[in-house]
């Protein structure tokens, strides 16, 4: 087991305790640092992957950006333990097992799949998940999707702040 | 000039277009300009058809386009122009322009809508007819054939308010429906005999001795269905019952189509047949029986109707019945001669009936009319050309043709003749019994009507007129060779009919049934104004006469012995099979359906997790039975 | 590394996801475990996009090939940062009407 492998299969474990801490937690709030576990340990994925410029983004956008607004949206709602709503037992064990079951053929075509298991991820080499190297696809085969993708924020942000606004009439009423 | 053809049902289907979609927004006037304008348009254009083939122009096929390809067969739409069908093309396009112009006369009370109706199917009709004359091949025919029967039951029905009128709608589409099913299962047999529908190759691989395509069998079995579809049209025992009643349609319909131009399809489409025709001994001897009993019975009948369309119901089925005897005994010149005749005088009748009614305010019974002949001129003049013409008194047209058909059935077999010549006779007395009755004597009717009596306007009495003319004159163009014609219709039609047996009969035997026939009808005219001129008969027949009355009671006959026990069928099947068979089995489906969805809705609780449990559970199903083909044991082994 | 042990991985991280979403029924936390699955999309496209690098590396030091799916992975960041904005905009308005995050309130569908 060489040093790769060691920090594979540890991320890999410490991403999927982060996830099942993720459902299992009662306070919101821990579910959201726990997600933010998660999203570190998937960016060490990246980095394993050779793959910088994602790694950094993920953090940034993901760990930073996104769970800080749901650290907010949660914080202004004033959520905690006791006003979280509770499924029945059934429905959970329910829900386990049709993922259970999912998982679990899901993961036997991955194992009939004979191309799938020969193939290997090659760690180490390559230069792709640079920025530089990105920079240069993404400005020239991609920049048409880069515009439209601002042209989607500007509409999220609109429709954000829509929606977001107060209702005027249901005030008044 | 052959490619115009097409033109020709292209007018009045343009004409049923613009009448039919716009009837609702178009004024009166506009209409009755389209309906007249595009059947006259059809008339010029078939004109200068009918003269280039007059004068020598080939007959011609124009095929359209494919109609049905199959790999066996190939039907194609086309058209065939020749001396038979530029004949009928002009009798229909002719007579059709006349009663539209009559029409939009008489028909002038209805509401705009109702008159758009009215000449839309007018000129449907005048479409589907001019389909089925041109046709190239039976399919085409057919479909002629199907549209004026569909016709024929829209304009019966045309007041549709009135129970009665749908009543008789629906019997004469039944009727005919009876008929048609002949013609689609004779079509099968040729199809599947000879692999064609198209004239030339049926009549070609008919006639081809060599291939021994057909056998005796096939041709009687053939043309016998094809005749069971002409009696459905032309109204022949035993489906002549839906003809009379077809009069329930407007007068100026009942001229045009149940008197000169639908009726006589299937005439037209023996004598288009005539080569199969020929070709079974066995069918052409019904044809005539059939044809002559028609004649005769449909006549007895006449004698004693006192309703005056009535009267030309029955007579007209009564001359369909001559026009078949002619067939059956091989004169086929002489029974498209009588259609011709026939067309114009019977039209002529109608029209003049029609006029009678419009100025009786639509009082039909002849019991209640009489001495007309003062206040309705020009209508009294041309109708008494028509019954002239109709009775067979030389010059007039009716007699040319009558007495061909008469003389070909005489040397045929001397008793058809003699019945022939009796049913002429009837035909004379009953036509004059109406004459007298109408407009001779004093009036009967009422004050009210009396005052109101008033000739009517010329839209309706120029078609009357020029239809008298022809009626006098038609006769011209067949007169036969005895008396020093040419008989030009004869020459004008030979090339597509086959050879007629040559008149066996000396001249002077000829001379003597003409004047053996004409005395008679002249006697029975004379005998009948003589008779009912003075004192119409006003009480209701009794004895025989009431018999005849009745229609020989015909109507009640097939009630009884089809009618009644179908329905009593149709009531076992209605109150046990359908109720509790059939539908017991559709009631049990819905409910189990009914209660096995109530069951399934409690599933949809619009809860979004429930969904998208059934979407994951689903999902891994999916995937199990198509990666495994539902091998769960095999799958249980993949995993670990 | 075997590109098995990277699909497996994700499989797992994706139907802790929707075992996340079957389960709970605080809208936020629904939330979070749809952005739990889409991570995991995104490490495994990463993941053959390495596959491929590597294949196509043995010949051309210099290839691109494999860049496209990291390109994809960020263009999926992007819309989920939209799509974050707009649906954590929903959950607060839904929260304001019924003072409630329960999606089990959201049941409209039925009807």
């Amino acid at each position: 087991m060489n040093l790769v492998e060691i920090a594979f299969w540890g991320l890999s474990s410490l991403a999927i305790i982060s996830a099942i801490m993720v459902l299992i937690s009662k306070n919101p709030v821990h579910s959201v640092l726990w997600l933010i576990a998660v999203f570190f340990a998937i960016s060490g994925h990246y980095i394993l992957l050779n793959a910088q410029f994602l790694a950094i983004v993920n953090l940034i956008v993901y760990a930073g950006a996104i769970m800080v607004l749901f650290l907010f949206v949660i914080m202004l709602m004033n959520l905690n333990k006791e006003r979280d709503p509770q499924k029945n037992v059934w429905i959970k064990l329910a829900g386990a097992v049709s993922g259970g079951c999912l998982l679990m053929v899901l993961v036997s075509l991955v194992k009939q799949a004979n191309e799938v298991n020969t193939k290997q991820v090659e760690m180490g080499i390559g230069h792709i998940g640079l920025i530089k190297t990105l920079g240069k696809v993404l400005f020239t085969d991609f920049v048409v999707p880069f515009e439209i993708s601002s042209v989607l924020f500007l509409s999220a942000m609109v429709g954000a702040v829509v929606i977001g606004k107060k209702d005027s009439k249901l005030e008044n009423n | 000039m052959n490619k115009l053809v097409y033109l020709i049902p292209l007018f009045p289907l343009i004409g049923f277009l613009i009448n039919g979609l716009c009837r609702k927004s178009l004024s009166k006037t506009f209409i009755s300009v389209i309906g007249s304008g595009s059947i006259l348009a059809s008339f010029i254009v078939s004109l200068i058809l009918f003269f280039d083939v007059k004068s020598g122009g080939a007959m011609a096929v124009n095929p359209l386009f494919t109609f049905i390809q199959t790999s066996t067969l190939k039907i194609d739409f086309a058209f065939q122009v020749d001396q038979l069908s530029s004949l009928f093309l002009l009798i229909i396009t002719g007579i059709g322009f006349l009663i539209h112009v009559y029409s939009a006369s008489y028909m002038h009370e209805e509401e705009p809508q109702h008159y758009g109706r009215y000449f839309a199917y007018l000129n449907l009709f005048v479409f589907s007819m001019l389909l089925l004359v041109l046709g190239a091949n039976y399919i085409i025919m057919f479909i002629g054939w199907e549209g004026v029967g569909l016709c024929s039951y829209l304009l019966i029905g045309y007041w549709f308010k009135n129970n009665n009128y749908n009543y008789a709608a629906k019997k004469a589409f039944v009727m005919n429906r009876i008929g048609d099913l002949g013609f689609l299962l004779a079509v099968f047999w040729i199809i599947n005999k000879l692999g064609t529908t198209d004239y030339h190759q049926v009549f070609s691989l008919a006639q081809d001795s060599s291939k021994h395509l057909l056998s005796t069998f096939d041709v009687t079995a053939i043309t016998l269905l094809l005749f069971v579809g002409a009696m459905g049209k032309s109204a022949q025992i035993p489906l002549y019952t839906w003809l009379p009643d077809a009069m329930a349609g407007p007068t100026p319909v009942s001229a045009l189509i149940h008197a000169a131009t639908m009726v006589t399809a299937g005439i037209y489409m023996i004598a288009r047949s005539n080569v199969l025709f020929s070709m079974s001994e066995v069918t052409m001897h019904l044809i005539a029986i059939i044809g002559l009993a028609t004649a005769l019975f449909s006549a007895t009948i006449a004698i004693k109707q006192n309703d005056i369309k009535k009267v030309l119901a029955y007579s007209t089925v009564s001359q369909l019945g001559y026009m078949f005897l002619g067939l059956g005994v091989g004169a086929y010149t002489g029974a498209v001669f009588h259609v011709m005749t026939h067309a114009f005088f019977k039209a002529l009748l109608f029209l003049g009936a029609g006029s009678v009614i419009h100025a009786m305010h639509h009082e039909q019974d002849i019991r209640n009319m009489g001495g007309l002949k003062k206040k309705l001129p020009i209508t009294h003049i041309t109708f008494l050309l028509g019954c002239i013409a109709i009775s067979g008194i030389p010059p007039f047209s009716g007699f040319f043709s009558k007495d061909e058909i008469l003389a070909a059935a005489f040397a045929h077999n001397k008793i058809y003749w003699v019945l022939g010549v009796a049913g002429a006779a009837m035909t004379a007395f009953y036509m004059f019994r109406l004459y007298a009755t109408t407009f001779l004597g004093s009036f009967r009717g009422t004050h009210d009507q009396e005052h109101h009596l008033h000739e009517s306007p010329k839209a309706m009495t120029y078609p009357l007129i020029v239809l008298a003319i022809l009626s006098v004159v038609g006769g011209m163009i067949g007169i036969p060779e005895l008396m020093g014609g040419h008989h030009e219709l004869h020459h004008f039609l030979s090339p597509i009919l086959v050879s007629e047996k040559a008149h066996e009969i000396e001249h002077s035997t000829e001379w003597m049934l003409m004047g053996i026939s004409v005395a008679i009808a002249a006697i029975a005219i004379l005998f009948a104004i003589n008779k009912f001129s003075k004192k119409p008969e006003m009480q209701d027949a009794e004895g025989f006469g009431k018999v005849l009355a009745n229609k020989w009671y015909v109507d009640e006959l097939y009630d009884t012995i089809i009618v009644k026990p179908l329905m009593h069928i149709a009531e076992l099947f209605k109150s046990i099979v359908e109720k509790s068979g059939i539908d017991g089995a559709v009631n049990g489906v819905g409910r189990l359906v009914q209660y096995s969805s109530r069951q399934v809705r409690l599933l949809q609780s619009g809860q979004v997790g429930s969904y998208i449990l059934f979407m994951v559970l689903a999902f891994a199903l999916i995937i199990l039975i198509w990666v495994n083909d539902g091998h769960i044991y095999r799958f249980l082994t993949k995993i670990f | 590394m075997p590109i098995s042990n990277y699909i497996i991985f994700c499989l797992t991280l994706f139907t802790i996801g929707i075992v996340g979403v079957l389960v709970r029924r605080n809208a936020i936390i629904v939330f979070m475990c749809i952005e739990l699955m889409l991570n995991a999309v995104n490490l495994l496209l990463v993941a053959f996009s390495k596959m491929h690098h590597g294949a196509a590396y043995l010949t051309d030091k210099a290839s691109l090939v494999g860049a496209e799916a990291q390109i994809f992975v960020f263009f999926i960041m992007v819309v989920a940062a939209a799509e974050v904005s707009v649906g954590l905009a929903i959950i607060v308005m839904m929260y304001r009407n019924t003072h409630s995050i329960d999606i089990n309130f959201l049941n409209r569908l039925k009807n």
